[in-house]
């Protein structure tokens, strides 16, 4: 009983908003005009599809390439250098510790200073560059990288990695070999929500990535958000195709956290 | 020499370089033009001016009221209801999977796209969410157009936007629980409510530090939703300080906005240091 | 990776033995995102590159409103600005600090096709130009529904107490909103008291000046106080469209196109917006003057259009001039007219408005005639514009604060400004 009506209350809060957004990505210009929860008259899925990826030189197709090369990449350092610093920072106590978790803090509540940024990026030649970009979104991330990090390396046990040692390993090898694998539902977690984080950020790459041929998902959205004014089922197509990666993302990934957790209790 | 520690400190180094440029370095020059006035290519040095005017915005108190009590509604309600479905959505109840995933959907959404979709439900008299209440009966308010109700709309969304990461956080740390504790709580004939309490709460307590510090972080900083929203809307009347503090911004006030985030950042720093400080206190004692 | 400089040079190498002519120039041009700017960006670089098959270009878009404002400073101040841009005259561009970051345009040839008025607007201190004016002028007034005009026997008000006596007449007899409110775009809320400057000036004639050196305050100056006062009014009387707090820009278009409103207070852009989204009820909208306290005084208040800019260090300044140049002809406005239609006077010397213009131009067009009955809006006569109106404005025409309080509030956010700019005398 609890278990159908907890299902019945999540569909409709957590489902519906989806249904809505798909209804009216299917209807013509007109029939998604009035914006009511109805089947549309006329399907034209396709058709709609077809027009927004098509929209000003199939720009949504050069900006899912870039968003992809960006996420991927920035995940790839944020999870080896946030699980680094976690680990250092949950094991190790000493003064210092302190001062690294308040810059970490820090980094989750200050925010971002634009224009000396621009400076400094151009300064390394980073400026519009997806490196650059790449380099930001890791700067960002790391705050709630090794929060997350070093709250879950706290549930494991410091006598697997002081046994390592003892057995004659190096740290990075400790590390590598015995930690990273044990933060595996972690490591999931993060990619899964650092990646649609960086994916779906809009305001950063406006600034720090100007030009046609740098432009994200996001970007796309803002853009035909005045492009599409009187197509409103356009729009609601492109949130549709804009979100498709990170569901992508979370199916995929969903049995990992799964599997990920199991291990993980086992081992716990 | 030394004998290595096992933590060496170099593990911090490539963190601690992106980092220190691209951020600290970045941000303490900030720290500077908030002493200035400043419109981009000149900087003129006025001293405490900025942070003098900044207070004295007419709409500064309101924004600081409605700040607190956005982070405390928002971050209140995610921890919560991310504990409860967490549990719920591994106490293997029917459709189990399908839920999980169900929870985290909002996740996957821009900030833009979200604001565009609740625009059109929350519309007045268009609105889906209106439309089905008026078909119930009920007349629904104007969710972003009444001025005493646009902040809770606002909150309510960013809620509905955030329980699924907080879920899943919580899911991640219930799992790494050993069953054993349930075993043993189990032979001593707790009821599952004892085991919630008991076990449960205390050993997911890393968990609930995390998604509490980040949420109440969050909901302090906030500012993408409310602009996509309402922009702190109607009038001045969901403004929060991050919303002022880019309306500064957007008029070209380039130091007074830079003063702004000053003054953000040491509130947030005010409230979540020693929050920070007890709830790691607490994990140690437990 | 490597193929590409290759092909680059080889490219390169067939173009100076073929003619010896000039390397091939792509120039990069950032203009708003709306359908409008991007459609006349491709039609006049399209045309240039015409002429000059050696030039190119990359057509760049930001968001519109302020936030565009943000991006084309950030880009200036840190030296990546496209080589040409599209951003608007009068006391915006003067925060860019022109003198600073752009070109000036006082040698190109057709500089002298410019008209005196736009010029003032686009100039600094020194009285160098640095822009060329893109689209027309337009006016600020009331869009009207022609068709419920007719149906209700009403007249074109020249009074303000004329145009409310038409509003009860339509809140009588239809149900149609009278006056048409979109505060989801909050910069709609300011029209009221923006297009009544005509009536302002008329009566305080060195209002702009007294305002700029800190003299004359909107809530003590009572013909200022007005725009306010009749924001309030349209408020009170209960005239706007039951979702005005909710309906945005595009709503407001589609309610005067299609007479579920009669009356929409706003700028005459709005026509090609109207072309654009409802052709087939583009005749069904009329345009007058916000009117005044008496028949005597009745007249427009006028808005410039944006213009290109080229912005300093960029590497093709001499063709981005050229580029320019070219723009300040009369065969660029007929390719502007063809690509959205004019919707209002051009300020380049002998450009014409084709025989067939929207029904709101054509009412447009004889204020202009008339010695005396345009005037300049005030963001065109001083560099001080409050960055807080169109919140005030919504307050004020959601009932939240009243008109007084308004004006009041506005005059401390003109004061933060003009601090801010740092003017002398404030």
């Amino acid at each position: 009983m609890v278990g159908l009506a907890s299902f019945a209350v999540a569909f409709v809060v957590f489902v519906t908003p989806f249904i809505f957004v798909a209804l009216n990505a299917a209807k013509t210009a007109a029939g998604a005009a009035t914006l009511d929860f109805s089947l549309p008259k006329e399907w034209q899925l396709w058709t709609n599809l077809v027009e927004v990826v098509q929209a000003r030189d199939y720009m949504l197709l050069l900006a899912y390439f870039n968003s992809i090369v960006i996420t991927v990449a920035a995940i790839t350092l944020l999870v080896i250098f946030g699980a680094m610093v976690g680990y250092v920072l949950q094991r190790r106590r000493s003064r210092w510790n302190s001062v690294i978790y308040g810059f970490v803090l820090a980094g989750l509540m200050i925010p971002p200073a634009v224009v000396p940024t621009i400076w400094v990026l151009q300064e390394l030649g980073l400026f519009k560059t997806l490196h650059g970009m790449v380099l930001i979104q890791v700067a960002y991330g790391l705050g709630f990288t090794v929060l997350l990090y070093r709250a879950f390396i706290s549930t494991i046990p410091r006598d697997l990695d002081e046994a390592a040692i003892i057995d004659g390993a190096k740290p990075f090898q400790v590390f590598i070999r015995i930690i990273l694998p044990l933060l595996k539902p972690v490591t999931v977690t993060l990619i899964v929500v650092q990646s649609i984080t960086i994916f779906n950020d809009f305001t950063h790459p406006l600034y720090y990535l100007p030009g046609r041929a740098n432009v994200t998902v996001q970007l796309t959205l803002y853009n035909f958000q005045s492009q599409f004014v009187s197509q409103i089922n356009l729009l609601f197509m492109n949130i549709l195709l804009v979100t498709i990666p990170p569901l992508l993302v979370f199916i995929f990934f969903n049995r990992q956290i799964v599997a990920g957790m199991t291990s993980g209790a086992i081992k716990g | 020499m030394r004998r290595q520690s096992p933590y060496p400190y170099w593990f911090v180094l490539p963190a601690a370089v992106v980092f220190v440029v691209l951020f600290l370095v970045p941000t303490g020059a900030s720290f500077w033009f908030s002493l200035t006035n400043w419109d981009l290519f000149e900087a003129r040095f006025i001293g405490l001016e900025n942070y003098r005017q900044f207070l004295s915005e007419p709409f500064l108190l309101r924004g600081l009221t409605n700040t607190i009590i956005f982070a405390l509604v928002t971050s209140g309600a995610k921890t919560v209801l991310g504990l409860l479905l967490a549990v719920l959505l591994t106490s293997g109840i029917f459709a189990q999977g399908f839920l999980r995933s169900v929870v985290f959907f909002p996740v996957l959404v821009s900030t833009i796209g979200i604001g565009l979709l609740f625009a059109e439900m929350m519309h007045p008299t268009q609105g889906v969410i209106n439309v089905a209440l008026g078909a119930v009966g009920v007349g629904g308010p104007g969710w972003l157009t009444n001025p005493a109700l646009a902040l809770y709309s606002v909150a309510l969304v960013d809620i509905w936007r955030g329980v699924g990461l907080a879920t899943l956080i919580y899911i991640a740390g219930l799992a790494s629980i050993s069953p054993e504790y349930y075993e043993a709580a189990k032979i001593d004939g707790a009821t599952p409510f004892q085991q919630f309490r008991h076990v449960t709460i205390p050993l997911v307590w890393p968990a609930t530090t995390t998604v509490m510090i980040l949420s109440l972080i969050g909901g302090l900083r906030l500012f993408d939703l409310i602009w996509a929203m309402t922009r702190g809307g109607p009038g001045f009347s969901s403004d929060v300080l991050a919303s002022v503090i880019y309306k500064q911004y957007q008029a070209g006030f380039y130091g007074l906005s830079t003063a702004g985030n000053v003054i953000l950042f040491l509130l947030i720093a005010t409230i979540v240091a020693p929050l920070a400080y007890w709830l790691n206190r607490r994990a140690l004692d437990l | 990776m490597t193929s590409k400089p290759i092909s680059t040079i080889m490219l390169t190498a067939a173009l100076s033995l073929a003619g010896g002519s000039l390397a091939a120039e792509e120039l990069t041009l950032l203009v708003g995102s709306n359908p409008d700017s991007i459609a006349i960006a491709e039609a006049l670089t399209a045309a240039y590159s015409e002429r000059n098959p050696d030039v190119t270009f990359e057509i760049e878009t930001r968001p519109g409103g302020s936030e565009g404002d943000n991006i084309v400073k950030t880009r200036l101040a840190t030296g990546e600005m496209t080589d040409i841009f599209l951003y608007n005259s009068g006391s915006l561009l003067q925060a860019l600090r022109p003198a600073r970051t752009l070109v000036p345009l006082d040698n190109i040839p057709n500089r002298r096709n410019i008209l005196d008025s736009f010029m003032r607007t686009v100039s600094d201190d020194a009285g160098s130009i640095y822009g060329v004016p893109v689209e027309t002028a337009m006016a600020g007034g009331i869009l009207y529904h022609v068709p419920t005009y007719r149906q209700l026997g009403l007249e074109v008000p020249q009074t303000w107490a004329a145009f409310m006596a038409n509003n009860a007449r339509i809140a009588e007899l239809t149900d149609k909103a009278p006056v048409i409110q979109t505060y989801r775009d909050t910069w709609t809320s300011q029209l009221f008291v923006l297009s009544d400057y005509f009536n302002v000036q008329a009566e305080e004639p060195d209002f702009d000046t007294r305002y700029t050196n800190n003299e004359a305050k909107y809530a003590s100056t009572p013909a200022a106080l007005k725009g306010f006062e009749r924001l309030q009014q349209a408020f009170e009387a209960g005239y706007f469209n039951a979702d005005f707090g909710a309906a945005d820009y595009n709503d407001g278009l589609r309610m005067v196109a299609t007479g579920e409103g009669v009356h929409y207070p706003m700028l005459t852009f709005a026509v090609a917006g109207i072309q654009q989204n409802h052709p087939d009820e583009l005749d069904d909208v009329g345009f007058f003057a916000q009117p005044g306290d008496s028949t005597d005084v009745n007249g427009l208040t006028v808005w410039m259009p944006s213009a290109y800019y080229v912005a300093k260090g960029g590497d093709h300044v001499d063709t981005a001039k050229d580029f320019v140049n070219f723009v300040a002809t009369v065969e660029a406005c007929e390719i502007m007219t063809e690509a959205v239609g004019a919707t209002g006077p051009y300020l380049i010397k002998g450009c014409t408005l084709p025989q067939s213009v929207p029904a709101a131009v054509a009412d447009m067009m004889p204020y202009f005639a008339e010695e005396g009955r345009t005037a300049p809006a005030l963001e065109f006569l001083s560099p001080i514009k409050g960055p807080a109106l169109e919140q005030i404005t919504v307050e004020v025409g959601s009932g939240i604060r009243g008109a007084g309080s308004g004006a009041e509030l506005y005059d401390r956010d003109v004061e933060k400004q003009a601090r801010q700019l740092g003017l002398p005398n404030w």
